[in-house]
This record gives C-alpha cells, sequence and structure tokens, in this order.
C-alpha cells in the first residue's frame, strides 16, 4: 500500500519536473532575445546551484569559494579552444577533471586536519581568490586582460558547442534539467542518505560504518566538477573570461543565491530561486542605472538574502509545497481517520 | 640595502598595528558571539568615509576623526546587533554566514549608492609628510595611524581584562550558558561585543583614511584581509589578531619588495592557506568552533 503511493507521487514529481521544462522550452522557442538572454543566466546558474548545494544542501559543507571551480572549467575551455583548436566537449571535460581533482584536493588537506565548518569556507574563500590573482598575473592565460573567444555570428555547430544565443538557451535548458534530474536521483542514492547522515551528524554516521571523510571528499570532488562544467558554459555563452569576473567573490555569491533562496537541499530549489533572484537583480540594476543609483542590484540581493533566512529559512520552493499539502491535508486527514475507524 | 630592508619591515609593523585592530573587532565579535562578520570590510570602509568626511570639512586632526568614527560605528554596531544579528545568533552557522553575505552586499550597495563608484583621493599635507629616525624614513600618517591603532587595542585589552563589563564579555566569550546561570545580560553583552566590534573596524578604516583613496570596492579586499590576519593568528584570539596583523602587515610588504606588487595582494591568501593546512586554530585559536 505504502509503496505504490510512493510510486504514484514519484510518477507525479517526475512528471511535474517534466512540464516545467517542457514549458521552459516552449518560452525558449517563442520569446525575444532580451529573456532569452536573462533565462539562459538564470538556468546556468540553475545547474551551478545545484552544484552548490550539493555540497551543503546534502553534503553539509559551505563553500564559498565555488568561482574557484567554475573559473577553472572556464578557463579549461578557452583555452583549449583558442590555443589549440578543441572542441569546447574535450574543454568542459578536462575542466571537469581538474576542478574535481583541486576539490578533492582541497578537501582532503582540510579534512584530514579537521579544518571544518567556518574554517573551511575560509579556506574555499582564500583558495578562489589566491586562484583569482595569480591567473591575473599569468600572461599564459591573458593575464588581467582575459580572454576573447566570442562565436563568429551565423556559426551553428553542436561539434564546437558554437551557436547564437537561442542555441546557448537550450544547452543550458539541458544542463538545468540535468542538474535537477541528477540531484534528485543522488539524493535518493545511497551515497544521497550517506551524504544527509554525515550533514545531520557526523559522530552518528560514523559510528554507523560510514567513512564520513572519503564521502565528504567525495562530495566536495563532486561537486567542484560539475561547478567546472557550468563555468565552461557560462564562458562560452559571455564569450570572454577575465579573471575577476568569473573567478571573483561576485560568482561565489551568485551560486549559492539561487539554492539558498529556492530551499537547501532540494531539487528544485536552485530553479525556483534562480527564477526569483536573478530577474530581480536584473530589474534593480536597471532601475539603479535608469535612477543614477549604481548599488540598488546589490541591496537588493542583500535583502532578499537577509529575509529569507529570516523568514523562510527553508527558502521558497519548501514553502510552496508545505502550502500545496496544507490545500490537501484535509482529504488525507479525513482517508486515515477512516481507516482509524476501520480498525 | 639594509636601510631598505629596515625601512619595509618597520613600514609593515606600522600598517600590521592597524591591521591588527581591524582584526580585533572580527576576533572579538567571533569570540564572544561565534558569528564571523562578513560585513567587516564594508565597516572599515565607513571608517574610510568617516574619516574622510571628518577631516575634510572640520579639518580635525586624524585621531580625532577616528574618534568620530568609534562613536558612530559603535552605535550603529549595536543598532545592528539589536535589530537584525540577535535573530540569527543561534542558527546554524552556514546560515550566519548567508545571513552576513547579505548584509555585506547590502552595505556595499548602500556605499555605491551614496558615493558612487569613483575613488576619492584622500592625499592631504599629512600623506606627504615623513619622519626621519637614525635610518629610518617614515610617513607621518602611517606613524599616527599605528600609534593610535597601539593605543586603542591597549586600552581595549585593560578595559576587557580589569572592568566589570570586559569580565562578563569575557565570562559570556568562555561558557554562554554559565553566563545566563550567573545573571550575566547577554543579549546586552552582544549588543555591545558586537558595537566594540564596529568600532574597531570604524577606527581602523578612520586611521587608514589619508593612506588610501575611500572607494566602495575596498571593503571585499578587507573583509578577506581581516579573515586572514584573524585566521592567521587564531579566531578568538586578542593577542592572535594583533600578532597576526603584524605577521600579514610585514609579509605583505616584504613580498612587494621582492615579488611583483601582485604577489603582495596574493601572499596573504597563500599564507592563510598554508597556516590552515599546519596549524588550523591558527597561533593561538579557539579550540572549538
Amino acid at each position: 500500500m505504502q509503496r505504490t503511493s510512493d510510486q504514484a507521487s514519484d510518477t507525479k514529481r517526475w512528471g511535474a519536473g517534466a512540464l516545467v521544462f517542457a514549458a521552459l522550452a516552449m518560452v525558449g522557442g517563442m520569446s525575444n532575445a532580451y529573456v532569452i538572454s536573462l533565462l539562459t543566466i538564470v538556468l546556468l546558474f540553475t545547474f551551478l546551484g545545484q552544484s552548490w548545494n550539493l555540497m551543503l544542501g546534502i553534503g553539509g559543507q559551505l563553500s564559498i569559494g565555488h568561482a574557484l571551480f567554475v573559473g577553472i572549467g572556464a578557463y579549461a575551455v578557452a583555452i583549449l579552444n583558442i590555443k589549440y583548436g578543441v572542441t569546447p566537449w574535450i574543454g568542459l571535460l578536462l575542466g571537469a577533471v581538474i576542478a574535481g581533482f583541486v576539490g578533492a584536493v582541497l578537501a582532503w588537506l582540510s579534512f584530514r586536519f579537521e579544518v571544518r565548518g567556518i574554517y573551511f569556507a575560509l579556506l574555499t574563500i582564500a583558495a578562489a581568490e589566491f586562484a583569482r590573482i595569480m591567473f591575473g598575473g599569468w600572461d599564459y592565460v591573458g593575464g588581467m586582460q582575459g580572454l576573447f573567444y566570442q562565436a563568429p555570428s551565423g556559426t551553428m555547430d553542436l561539434g564546437m558547442l558554437r551557436g547564437d544565443a537561442r542555441f546557448y538557451y537550450f544547452v543550458a535548458l539541458a544542463l538545468a534539467a540535468i542538474g535537477v534530474a541528477g540531484t534528485e536521483l543522488i539524493s535518493r542514492s545511497y551515497w544521497g542518505y550517506v551524504w544527509r547522515a554525515m550533514r545531520d551528524d557526523d559522530e552518528a554516521a560514523r559510528a554507523l560504518g560510514v567513512r564520513t571523510f572519503r564521502h565528504k571528499v567525495l562530495v566536495v570532488s563532486i561537486s567542484a566538477a560539475t561547478a567546472a562544467i557550468g563555468g565552461g558554459v557560462l564562458g562560452l555563452v559571455q564569450g570572454a573570461i577575465f579573471p575577476d569576473s568569473i573567478m571573483g567573490m561576485a560568482i561565489s555569491v551568485d551560486v549559492l543565491i539561487g539554492p539558498v533562496v529556492g530551499g537547501l537541499g532540494t531539487a528544485f530549489g536552485p530553479l525556483v530561486g534562480s527564477m526569483a533572484a536573478i530577474p530581480l537583480h536584473h530589474a534593480m540594476g536597471a532601475l539603479g542605472d535608469s535612477l543614477g543609483l549604481p548599488g540598488l542590484n546589490s541591496v537588493a540581493y542583500g535583502a532578499v538574502l537577509i529575509l529569507v533566512v529570516w523568514f523562510l529559512p527553508d527558502g521558497i520552493w519548501p514553502a510552496i509545497v508545505r502550502l500545496y499539502g496544507a490545500i490537501q491535508l484535509p482529504a488525507r486527514g479525513r482517508i486515515s481517520q477512516l481507516r482509524k475507524a476501520e480498525e | 640595502m639594509l636601510s631598505l630592508w629596515l625601512n619595509v619591515i618597520a613600514g609593515g609593523v606600522l600598517i600590521g598595528l592597524v591591521y591588527g585592530l581591524v582584526a580585533l573587532g572580527l576576533t572579538i565579535i567571533f569570540g564572544v558571539m561565534r558569528v564571523v562578520n562578513f560585513a567587516h570590510g564594508e565597516m572599515v570602509v565607513f571608517g574610510i568615509y568617516i574619516g574622510y568626511w571628518t577631516v575634510r570639512i572640520w579639518d580635525v586632526p586624524i585621531f580625532l576623526a577616528a574618534a568620530v568614527a568609534a562613536v558612530v560605528m559603535f552605535v550603529f554596531g549595536y543598532l545592528l546587533e539589536t535589530l537584525v544579528v540577535k535573530r540569527f545568533v543561534n542558527r546554524p552557522h552556514h546560515y550566519q554566514f548567508i545571513v552576513f553575505i547579505g548584509l555585506s552586499l547590502l552595505f556595499s550597495g548602500v556605499l555605491l549608492m551614496s558615493f558612487g563608484p569613483d575613488p576619492r583621493p584622500t592625499a592631504s599635507q599629512l600623506s606627504f609628510q615623513t619622519v626621519s629616525v637614525g635610518p629610518l624614513t617614515l610617513d607621518w600618517a602611517r606613524i599616527q595611524a599605528a600609534a593610535t591603532a597601539g593605543l586603542l587595542i591597549a586600552a581595549l585589552g585593560a578595559y576587557l581584562k580589569y572592568s566589570a563589563f570586559g569580565r562578563s564579555l569575557r565570562g559570556a566569550a568562555n561558557n554562554r550558558l554559565g553566563g545566563l546561570v550567573v545573571g550575566l545580560n547577554i543579549p546586552r553583552v552582544y549588543a555591545v561585543t558586537f558595537g566594540i566590534g564596529a568600532a574597531c573596524a570604524g577606527v581602523a578604516g578612520a586611521l587608514i583614511s589619508p593612506l588610501f583613496d575611500a572607494q566602495p570596492y575596498l571593503a571585499v579586499d578587507f573583509t578577506l584581509l581581516a579573515f586572514v590576519t584573524v585566521i592567521v593568528g587564531g579566531l578568538g584570539s586578542f593577542g592572535g589578531a594583533l600578532l597576526g596583523g603584524l605577521t600579514i602587515g610585514v609579509a605583505e610588504a616584504i613580498a612587494a619588495l621582492m615579488f611583483t606588487p601582485s604577489m603582495k595582494t596574493a601572499l596573504p591568501y597563500a599564507l592563510l592557506i598554508i597556516i590552515l593546512i599546519l596549524r588550523p586554530r591558527g597561533f593561538f585559536g579557539a579550540k572549538d568552533i
């Protein structure tokens, strides 16, 4: 009995997800250039948010230096493409491998020496800032002048991952769908249960025989690798990368806004949060420009973060789910009362 | 050559004292309340603007500008704690961190709105005066800043050690529950602590206003610098913050002399990574996070 109802709600969840992404695909087919470019960023940051969400929402490790992995991905794609003419597909793969390795080393070093919690978060910031400054002073990767690899207009080549804004919209849509489905699958897999166990109580998980150290390294490494893939595509969409723009603190903050606003540890949260926060950021930026107040978008982001943690600490998406559940609850309540009466 | 090195190291020590004051603010807040003030750099920049405007309008010496910054920023920190931070003190660490990232975005946005993105050169007569002592030639502005910072650090240390309030503050830092049991007014201790922390940042900002062009974007650098300093010394340790400040100040000065200027900015982070890996709690860090 329980099992069939689980399966039914499963089908419902996947069906709802498929519907949302089908609707987004239709939006991509119809909208104008501005909406397309805005939604591309929203979807890319949905994917990046999923990667960050995996690490904190499921694995329990706070990173405020995800820009490091985003930057590694973007630079791997750009350098292979510009200097050696290699397709971005290889670049994405290589970037993911390098970032996964860097993430694993960072996690290994810090968790080995019991650097945890706040200290680990600060270590990620330091690593990202160190890399940003190093890349700025490294001529091979273009230094502070950055790298330019804008696609020539009119190209449309899936093999080289090059195309117009609409093409990248669908690339980002595919990534976001993979991110949402992947989070859902991982969080129900063996790893998902292990990671949540060590997130909630490290010692209890160890007492049950989970090698939490390995799993922490693993979750950081996977999160880093996926962030690099998102970063590689982000660089392609922008057509130019600079250490300050792709590895700066601003990227690390942008990455975490979607999942925090939408709902930590949930599969849909990063999508909902990015949908809510990024258009707001752009609108406030435009409003600020027209009013001559350049910091308005930053104020809006800050206020949203504080208010969400204050009033909706689980994020928007769980609140929506609760609301929906509350509407349905009376019916369910009746059924369970009936059952009790039968017994 | 020797005198060049001596000059560089002396300059590093002087600026290191100011870094120490910035870090002290961060470490006091962390030590007592166990929250990491991610908006600390913004508070330093508030101090820089306060210093800039006070000196420009009233043409007072820099230590008076620092006094103004201390009062304004203490009130600011006190109010911020009672209105906002208080609600998050007992939340998990990552929520606190995110709230402070929000505050930092909010403040830097307000700074941008109020003063615009362009740097304001604050160079005054003071910035160019030098003093010669033996082989040393030192900025007068740096000497004043370092002397004021040093005096303040000493005064704050004595206050925390000997005054009744200082004792209750240290009690709250050691054992919050115990403090509640013996009847400490914990909410008030927290608010005052946050005020003191903000005042440290503000004073340090006002003191260095003749040395740095006032600019909103400086905030991130100062936040990270304060983190690095505090971690090097050990989060929550008074002496550690001072030692960390001096270490970073001298290391930066030497790096700027030996390597390229970009190495100067990268060095603190490299130092932080090394220290976190070799000695995660810093020189005198708190046992527990």
